[in-house]
């Protein structure tokens, strides 16, 4: 009976609300996971329309919102891409945004987690690691390969470091991936197994009842580190994904 | 025990939607497709919205803030200028004031000052005639005593001498004898 | 023994590639601190590389995390 209350996997679950026609075998249909995908796309686009609609001198809290939010990711970007990089700002403002607003969407009690579905993160890490290759060719054509021979290595060694370059640069897209999917799975799992503890604590009555307090509190204090990690982990993909495009735009560091 | 009946139906429902076989969400490759679909529409989407209306719009109001600002300090910058330059006219207009007043007031001292001194000459040289006059006379009357003293002393001398030797003496010798005794 | 009783030592196993990540973030952080203090100047500056530091290294012990996972959930 214990192991069916506490079941920590059902809030990843994907919903069909209706379906698509079929288009070469593949079955698509509109799920709880596209609902909250377009929900943050709204959120986001609503938020910074509406923080911009009174074009205030002073701004507003929502118009001071926006700003931040623009500002941060605006210094961002120029500190590590500079001037030239900065035709990929709206690229990585609509990776932080989108991500931090399905991070925090997935917060909500009974929401659902757009990012703790490893297709969805896995999907926008790979787009990173196409653009990173597609910029880095487009703008120095076979030159851009030297990033995986670093100059003033010994020619013996050469080989293992290229190995090794080229490992590093093809885990890329696994780990920025991952580390979101995981840490988002992570956190709402053990976030569920002590909500879980709370409900089988008071459910057995007695001393439970009072001993429910611990885990609440747990689950008090991890929802707080939840929000942090849900902010961290989009900063971090946004950040990466500067990093990343720093070596296509400059592979001779 | 009501807690229990909801929670055996939250499973049952669980496991009627939970239609897809798999026991791993996340990792049910059933659903890729249709979410695939859906992030490719809507981070499509978001990236239009983005970089077509809501970046602009903010980067707009930022931009006319920095330009509403730069603008007001390059206004404030010339009130300022315009006030100092407003501020160094009048100490100009002040300065050359002094000068033609001082300009004045020396002028006016410098035509009192020259009008005393010729009257100081005049009266001056008025009276410096009068004591040359003065003098002249003084030396004119004292000549003439003087004169007269020595005929006086001739005529006594005749006197005194034809009285004591009865002889008599010419009013030449007489002349000669006192003469010599004013010399001596 | 059981294939099902294998698949949960592993995971449990699996997780302790987590306390690694743990060590990492923790000499990040740490270290991070310590040069902040000599240097509080430079600290801001260097606040994001921290944070790259520590993503990376977290990033290693999740990739533990998703491994036990994977041995627990999927049949």
């Amino acid at each position: 009976m214990a192991a069916q209350t506490i079941d920590p996997i059902h809030q990843f679950q994907v919903h069909e609300y209706f379906s698509l026609p079929d288009m070469g075998g593949m079955s698509f249909a509109f799920t709880n996971s596209a609902l909250f995908m377009l929900a943050a796309v709204f959120l986001i686009t609503f938020t910074l329309v509406a923080g911009t609609a009174r074009r205030a001198l002073v701004p507003g809290r929502l118009q001071s919102v926006t700003e931040l939010w623009y500002e941060f990711i605006e210094k961002m970007v120029h500190q590590v891409l500079g001037h030239e990089g900065m035709k990929f700002f709206p690229l990585v403002f609509s990776l932080f945004s989108f991500v931090l607003m399905a991070n925090f969407l997935g917060m909500m009690p009974y929401f659902f987690t757009v990012t703790s579905h490893v297709i969805i993160t896995a999907t926008l890490a790979v787009m990173v690691i196409l653009i990173v290759l597609a910029v880095g060719i487009y703008k120095h054509g076979l030159h851009f390969f030297k990033l995986f021979v670093p100059s003033g290595v010994p020619i013996f060694i050469l080989p293992f470091i290229s190995l090794i370059e080229v490992i590093s640069f093809l885990s890329r897209p696994v780990s920025l991936g991952l580390r979101l999917f995981g840490n988002m799975l992570a956190g709402h799992i053990v976030l569920k197994v002590f909500s879980g503890f709370v409900a089988l604590m008071v459910a057995s009555g007695g001393i439970g009842y009072f001993g429910a307090i611990f885990p609440l509190g747990m689950a008090v204090a991890l929802t707080a580190l939840e929000f942090l990690v849900a902010f961290l982990q989009a900063f971090v993909f946004a950040i990466l994904t500067c990093v990343y495009l720093n070596d296509a735009l400059h592979p001779g560091h | 025990m009501s807690n229990m009946a909801t929670t055996t139906e939250t499973t049952a429902t669980t496991e009627a939607e939970g239609g897809h076989g798999s026991a791993f969400p996340p990792l049910d490759a059933s659903t890729f497709p249709s979410q695939l679909l859906w992030l490719a529409i809507a981070f499509g989407l978001l990236y239009i919205l983005m970089s077509r209306v809501a970046l602009p719009r903010v980067a707009a109001v930022l931009e006319a803030r920095r330009g509403r600002i730069s603008g007001d300090l390059a206004r404030a910058k010339a009130l300022r200028d315009e006030t100092q330059a407003v501020i160094a006219d009048y100490e100009a207009k002040i300065a050359e004031a002094r000068k033609q007043a001082s300009g004045i007031a020396q002028g006016a001292r410098d035509t009192v000052t020259a009008q005393i001194d010729s009257e100081r000459a005049a009266i001056e040289q008025k009276l410096a005639k009068q004591v040359a006059d003065a003098e002249a006379r003084i030396t004119a009357s004292k000549q003439k005593a003087l004169a007269d003293i020595t005929s006086v002393a001739e005529t006594a001398a005749q006197d005194i001498v034809a009285s004591l030797t009865g002889g008599k003496v010419s009013a030449a010798d007489a002349a000669k004898a006192v003469a010599d005794a004013a010399k001596g | 023994m059981d294939a099902e009783a294998a698949k949960l030592i592993g995971a449990g196993i699996a997780c302790i590639g987590m306390g690694g990540a743990g060590i990492g973030v923790g000499t990040i952080f740490g270290n991070y601190l310590t040069g902040a203090l000599r240097n509080p100047a430079a600290a801001p500056a260097q606040f994001t590389n921290a944070l790259i530091g520590a993503a990376l290294a977290e990033g290693l012990g999740i990739f533990s995390l998703v491994v036990a996972l994977l041995l627990l959930f999927v049949k």
